[in-house]
């Protein structure tokens, strides 16, 4: 960690967003994890995303679990609300706060320890039940906290740093969401904000269950030859299917692709995701084709990264429920307590 | 863009924007440290070596350096380096220790040095420790030159110019002969000496010829030997009104010297606007702060006298109107002209150099403006062993460069006497070393202090007034020199970057406080200049590359507004960035060896 907080000066450059906030506003406090850790350009690139949204801070919750990456919600966003959970149960505790009050932005930040091994059947829950939220599994590969053994998403046949090769099959995050019900789901790289910070905004700007899978290195027990989540092995297999522009409430989309390349998808909120495709035939609107395409790409070795699957009209869980249009928090007790002739009426519809 | 070339002393040296700004080079950041330290003498020892004069300079200088200091550019205002340089001189103990020791041997070599202020009192500082013979001549009663005859001593007391001049006097070898005023350079040259230095300063004050001058001459002075007269002694008083015609420092230091002789209305009339005055910015605050209006855009055109008496000055109502290249002009408002009432008037609207005493027969050639032709290189003159320096070389400048000046000239003096040739001059020496102590430990204080600029404490207005020769400004105390000390953004310790080492892992990207780094595809530097993470576009700073990284990209660093916190360094999981100390060694006298 670093002794010192980060200056508060900052370049004079820098211009206030639609809310008058800085970029540095969005920050958290300084970061407490080893020098060179994905995860930190993970955090930069929520602020970045949260600055572009012109996010209002106290309208967002950021949810943990523990880990390294389950810290981070410390070092972003230090004006939102923020709740560390107990080990793994992110996704039942974001749930809960969901259905109390479903008009704050839900972050949910984990690592592969919290959500694929302790936690797995939380995210799949989570996931499955269409909360509406942005999931960001910061995923190294390795559990960096107990210095450095395999975790449930190293692939089978990587190296651990003493040289040891992983002999259990890895758990591949993205393909479960899909197959669970996620109605956006991406892959990206902590060392290329530019592919990013654009899924982060888009994800945010998603209404419904959002699954954001990001390699993010660990420097210090992951980062060398014969793992397959180092800085050199995602640059070298990274294939990235698409790139993204978000832009936000319909503005005129300035194209400056080959036409033809870029799709648009428009989002129920209005916000337009335009997606410059970079493989040929891929078809990020295509659920089945695109579980079928990472399959294939990943028994090649390749890592696929980039908007892989978007519905952009998705229902959440609130329509499902048929819930309060309103957040408890609101609702008054006459509202909450309607009574014994209501309760009788419930009764009654139910003999 | 090709890598930046780092290897010699210019590119880190340029990062440190006040040393480089300074004429002397001084080290300011490195003194500033020593001061937060409460090493007094040590920060002393290092502006003397550098300046000469730190007391001195700690309250007068032109301060070259501010304008510069990176703080101004990522606040409001820059750190008050001048100020600090007088808590160093304020609070030393006795440096007389410190000083170097008188040269065991004379070198048997003589230089005469005309003119005792700053540029011949450096010469003499640079050359008395190798052992030289120093005759200072100066045609005034006490040495010191415009230091002691045209700063007021509410700015500067005597006791501090005593104390600095006799510093260098006291070196050995040293001689002082006050009250000699050299009347002729070829007899001078006649003397055997093995080299000459003028140092003579520009000591004539520009009159203003314009009618009433000489009717009401009795009640008209020029601004610098009246400032003069009154350092010496020779005048204490001035009438009730007094009108100070002209913009610059000398006209501060006239106006606020008549507000103490017993001016009551005084006021600085200017040719220019106010913005366009040449006076430093603090010296027209204090004016201001001390009663004394300045009205701009007014053209002097006549004194009105009655029986023999200055009565008042008309002046022309101008505006400035500018033309197609920018240039100003004065143009005639049309507004009547305006008369103001005064007892007595003070002329300061510049001074020239005057050498009626240098023969123009004797190989030192003049140029078409009368000023002598000089290297501005080796200082020296057309005529070999004839060397000039500070005002007398190239015009009025400030204490500062006379310095610098009498540095570079010590240098050439040096080289001549020594039978050497004077251009063979070696480049500055420099070092380069980590600041590293620990992994998050770094042997300067990198947490940026968030204060804003302190003021520095001045003494109640009505005191102030009452004595010429009382210090209005109290200095900063121990304490608010230490605020002001963290201020500092310790410039001088450098980012240094290992391209080699680098994993391009974006920690310092995301760290940086004030958005300077940038892994990016090469380009050219002003397409690199446009897409960094924050635009760079302060051209005067140079923007640090790295050779092509793994990825192909490189990395470029702003050094515009660097805060040299080292949270780069720290965030660094390879030691591709550290943090390095940077000392510049400028090539004086005393470090060119061959000496005595």
């Amino acid at each position: 960690m670093t002794y010192i907080a980060k200056p508060k000066l900052h370049h004079p450059a820098l211009t206030p967003n639609a809310l008058g906030y800085l970029r540095r506003d969005y920050e958290g406090s300084v970061s407490t994890l080893c020098a060179g850790c994905g995860h930190d350009s993970i955090s930069a690139a929520i602020i970045q995303a949260a600055y572009e949204l012109d996010l209002p801070p106290h309208r967002v919750a950021k949810l943990s679990g523990i880990g390294c990456s389950s810290k981070t919600p410390d070092y972003f966003l230090g004006n939102s609300h923020g709740f560390n959970t107990v080990h793994g149960r992110m996704p039942s505790v974001l749930t809960g706060a969901n259905l109390a009050n479903h008009e704050l932005i839900y972050l949910g930040v984990s690592g592969d320890g919290d959500s694929a091994s302790i936690g797995l059947g939380q995210f799949a829950h989570a996931i499955r039940r269409g909360v509406n939220m942005t999931y960001i599994v910061e995923n190294n590969g390795v559990y960096g906290l107990t210095k450095g053994q395999f975790s449930a998403t190293s692939d089978r046949g990587s190296k651990s740093k003493k040289g040891v090769v992983n002999h259990d099959a890895a758990i591949d995050m993205v393909s479960l969401a899909l197959q669970l019900g996620a109605t956006f789901v991406a892959r990206s790289f902590s060392g290329d904000k530019a592919q990013l910070v654009p899924l982060i905004k888009a994800a945010i700007r998603h209404p419904g269950p959002a699954f954001i899978d990001t390699l993010s290195p660990c420097v210090q027990f992951n980062n060398h030859a014969g793992s397959t989540k180092s800085y050199d092995y995602v640059r070298e297999h990274n294939e990235a299917v698409n790139r993204l522009d978000v832009i936000a409430d319909r503005k005129p989309i300035e194209v400056d692709y080959e036409p033809g390349t870029t799709i648009s998808v428009t989002q129920h909120d209005g916000s337009v995701l335009s997606l410059h495709k970079l493989a040929e035939h891929y078809d990020a609107t295509d659920r089945i084709a695109a579980m079928a395409y990472l399959a294939e790409r990943q028994a090649e070795g390749e890592i696929v990264t980039g908007l892989l699957y978007v519905n952009p009209d998705p229902g959440d869980l609130h329509g499902a429920l048929g819930t309060t249009d309103r957040p408890l928090n609101s609702l008054s007790d006459a509202e909450l307590v309607p009574g014994q002739a209501a309760l009788d009426r419930i009764n009654a519809g139910l003999r | 863009m090709q890598p930046t070339r780092t290897e010699g002393p210019d590119y880190y040296h340029k990062v440190v924007d006040c040393q480089w700004a300074c004429p002397a080079h001084t080290p300011v950041p490195e003194y500033i440290r020593l001061i937060a330290d409460g090493r007094y003498d040590d920060a002393y020892m290092i502006n003397w070596k550098s300046n000469v004069f730190p007391g001195v300079l700690g309250r007068t200088c032109d301060r070259p350096c501010e304008p510069a200091c990176r703080r101004g550019r990522v606040e409001e205002e820059p750190v008050a380096i001048c100020r600090l340089k007088r808590v160093a001189a304020d609070n030393k103990s006795d440096v007389g220790p410190l000083m170097p020791p008188v040269a065991a041997k004379r070198n048997g070599k003589r230089v005469a040095l005309v003119g005792a202020g700053p540029a011949s009192l450096t010469v003499a500082r640079d050359l008395a420790p190798l052992g030289y013979e120093l005759v200072l001549f100066d045609g005034e009663p006490r040495s010191g030159g415009m230091i002691r005859s045209q700063i007021p001593r509410f700015r500067l007391p005597e006791e501090v110019i005593d104390e600095e001049v006799g510093y260098v006097t006291r070196l050995g070898g040293v001689e002082l002969r006050l009250g000699q005023r050299i009347e002729s350079l070829k007899g001078l040259l006649s003397e055997g000496f093995d080299a000459v230095f003028v140092g003579s300063g520009a000591p004539r004050g520009r009159d203003l010829d314009i009618p009433g001058r000489k009717e009401a001459a009795a009640n008209v002075h020029v601004g610098i030997d009246w400032l003069s007269s009154v350092s010496f002694g020779h005048i204490e008083k001035i009438g009730r009104r007094v009108i100070v015609l002209g913009g610059g420092n000398t006209a501060m230091d006239c106006c606020r010297t008549s507000r103490r002789l017993g001016g009551e209305e005084v006021k600085v009339v200017v040719r220019s606007g106010f913005e366009e005055m040449k006076a430093s910015p603090w010296e027209k605050e204090d004016a201001i702060h001390e009663d004394i209006p300045i009205l701009n855009y007014r053209v002097p055109k006549a004194f009105t006298h009655e029986n023999g008496r200055l009565t008042g000055v008309t002046f022309e109502i101008v505006r400035a109107e500018y033309d197609d290249k920018g240039r100003r002009n004065l143009v005639p408002s049309g507004e009547p002209d305006e008369h103001h009432e005064c007892d007595d008037v003070l002329v300061a609207v510049g001074q020239e150099n005057a050498f009626p005493w240098i023969e123009r027969d004797i190989g030192l050639d003049f140029d078409r403006w009368d000023m002598p032709q000089v290297d501005p290189v080796t200082f020296e003159s057309t005529r070999k062993g004839v060397f000039f320096g500070g005002d007398a070389a190239f015009g009025p400048k400030n204490i500062i460069w006379a310095v610098a000046h009498g540095h570079d000239a010590a240098v050439s003096i040096h080289r001549h006497c020594m039978g050497e040739d004077v251009h063979d001059r070696p480049p500055p020496g420099f070092s380069l070393v980590s600041q590293k102590m620990g992994i998050h430990e770094w042997s300067y204080d990198n947490d940026i202090s968030l204060d804003l600029r302190h003021r520095v404490p001045m003494l109640d207005k009505a005191e102030a007034l009452k004595n010429v020769r009382v210090e209005v400004e109290l200095g900063f105390d121990s304490r608010l020199g230490f605020a002001e000390a963290q201020r500092c953004l310790n410039c001088d310790v450098q980012t240094v970057f290992a391209d080699n080492l680098c994993i391009e892992c974006d920690a310092c990207v995301d760290i940086c406080p004030v958005d300077c780094i940038t892994f990016t595809e090469d380009g050219e530097e002003a397409d690199l200049r446009s897409r960094l993470k924050a635009p760079a576009l302060n051209l005067d700073q140079d923007l640090l590359v790295s050779g092509a990284l793994a990825t192909g990209r490189v990395m470029v660093k702003d050094e515009d507004v660097c805060l040299h916190c080292g949270l780069c360094a720290e965030r660094c999981p390879t030691g591709a960035w550290d943090m390095q100390r940077f000392t510049l060694e400028m090539t004086h006298a005393e470090q060119m060896g061959g000496a005595a």
